[in-house]
């Protein structure tokens, strides 16, 4: 696969994520007018759920990394001292390896080192690191994960990720509130009885609302750990050195106490999991569960893979 | 029969002015690349007479090497608008007296502490990274107008056109880096 395919292919999957989204907020709404009624003579919460998904959609595209940075506390990296200055640079210079323009760069008051980029293209773009990672990683070692980021923005993950971010918190959000409210509201309606063939579509529509935080939270998991890869790889090809970053990740897995910071709606941006999860870690392989639940490949295999590339290079 | 003969014409006519707009916009991306490894190599000519200034005091007895360095950088400047091969000897010649100007820093521990020399040295390393990677991109793009260049049938649009092959920077430093081989495909 070569970068348009990718560029290409992110852009089709944002699309299928909007009018998925969309989809599943419209059965939301035609659910509530069947289930619950509203008395009025429109469906009025299929128009309130539409419009809803609508701006929500919008609203994260435009404005999604604004969101972001703002829940991660993130600042704008101050030039005067000269570590930060260091990474302004190093970001430049990477810019310039991509031949993409120069992103805007923050930073998040946070001791475990991690970094995540987004945006909705690469003219609008931001990177974000922690203090930790400025403070443990070496020039060469930042310049991997500045090439690694920039692949995102390049590839047009960025869109995509923030469009899945921004989509599945709120899915999580209504869906929370819908089980909420169903459950107290029942109890009160107990007593009224409702037709059999009634009930079993409620149990559908109930269980679809629930399940669905859980399964949109899969297919971002599954969805980022795939261009993690492919970031690893095409920012080795950036920096043409593919050991800057596999040192850079090693140093990051033995540090990985949680970046308290960022929360789990943004945690597949980043470039190691802010949980700071051993399970994954540990393993050479992918399994099947660790994957499932987690947001990032495990460490260990993505190093092994770019120590190949290495090793693939100096033959 | 002769509408055949049309259709045939006008897909000849689509082809050529779609291959000509090919050629015509990778030439453009290859000259801006070549632009902004110029914009790096300015940066750096202002930075250095900075530098040697901020440490001369202290490093009396370096004389040679600073002088080494500025004249590098004079003789860089007076071949500025040449071609590839030249600008390409001089600048290294630049990079590596820096680069022993920078060894030789090292020994100085008071020069270290200062913040401005220090923040100069780091401006020039990036300045070094910039020409660096803008010499890469130059050369991952060109290379990409050339294989156009020279593909058949293309190769005969450029010929009519005179469209030439865009020169690259040969890496004549070992310590470079070459591309690693890179695999996009998962499964």
């Amino acid at each position: 696969m070569n970068i348009y395919q990718q560029i290409s292919s992110n852009q089709r999957l944002t699309w299928v994520f909007m009018i998925g989204f969309m989809v599943f907020f419209l059965a939301l709404g035609i659910g509530f007018d069947h289930f619950y009624g509203s008395g009025y003579k429109y469906p009025i919460y299929t128009l309130i759920a539409f419009v809803f998904a609508l701006t929500t959609s919008f609203l994260s595209y435009y404005s999604g990394d604004k969101m972001i940075l703002f829940s991660t506390h993130a600042k704008l990296i101050d030039l005067s001292d000269p570590v930060q200055n260091q990474w302004q640079n190093v970001v430049e210079e990477m810019s310039i390896a991509g031949g993409i323009p120069v992103p805007a760069t923050y930073i998040i008051e946070d001791p475990d080192p991690n970094a995540f980029a987004t945006g909705r293209d690469p003219a609008h773009s931001s990177i974000v690191v922690t203090r930790g990672l400025l403070k443990i990683l070496n020039r060469e070692e930042l310049q991997g994960v500045a090439a690694h980021e920039m692949s995102h923005i390049k590839n047009f993950d960025i869109r995509l990720m923030l469009i899945i971010s921004v989509l599945v918190g709120s899915i999580v959000l209504i869906s929370d509130w819908i089980a909420r409210s169903t459950f107290s509201r029942r109890r009160g309606r107990d007593s009224e009885g409702e037709g059999g063939g009634g009930m079993i579509l409620l149990i559908i529509w109930l269980a679809a609302a629930i399940l669905a935080p859980i399964l949109s939270q899969m297919l971002a998991m599954m969805v980022s750990r795939k261009r993690e890869y492919l970031a690893d790889a095409s920012g080795a090809e950036l920096t043409r050195n593919p050991l800057a970053l596999s040192h850079a990740l090693e140093k990051i897995a033995n540090a990985s106490a949680p970046t308290e910071s960022i929360n789990r709606g943004t945690a597949h941006l980043c470039i190691a999991d802010p949980q700071g999860k051993s399970l994954a870690e540990e393993s050479e392989h992918e399994n099947f569960w660790s994957n499932l639940m987690s947001t990032h490949p495990p460490m260990k295999k993505r190093i092994v893979t770019l120590e190949n590339m290495a090793y693939l290079k100096s033959e | 029969m002769n509408w055949i003969l049309l259709a045939v014409i006008m897909i000849l006519v689509i082809w050529i002015i779609a291959s000509y707009n090919t050629l015509i916009s990778q030439k453009n991306q290859t000259l801006n690349g070549w632009k902004q490894i110029d914009v790096q190599l300015k940066r750096r000519y202002d930075l250095i007479p900075n530098l040697v200034e901020s440490v001369k005091g202290e490093m009396k007895f370096e004389q040679e090497t600073l002088t080494k360095v500025i004249e590098a950088r004079n003789q860089a400047i007076s071949v500025q608008g040449q071609g590839v091969a030249q600008i390409a000897a001089q600048e290294n010649a630049l990079s590596g007296a820096l680069r022993q100007l920078f060894a030789l820093v090292e020994n100085y521990p008071q020069l270290k502490a200062n913040e401005s020399v220090t923040k100069l040295m780091e401006e020039l390393t990036s300045t070094e990274n910039r020409i660096g990677f803008a010499r890469q991109f130059y050369n991952d793009i060109a290379t990409k107008y050339n294989i156009t260049l020279q593909s058949f049938p293309t190769n005969t649009i450029a010929g009519t056109f005179g469209f030439k092959n865009a020169e690259l920077f040969e890496i004549t430093n070992p310590q470079e880096r070459e591309a690693p081989k890179v695999s996009l495909d998962l499964n």
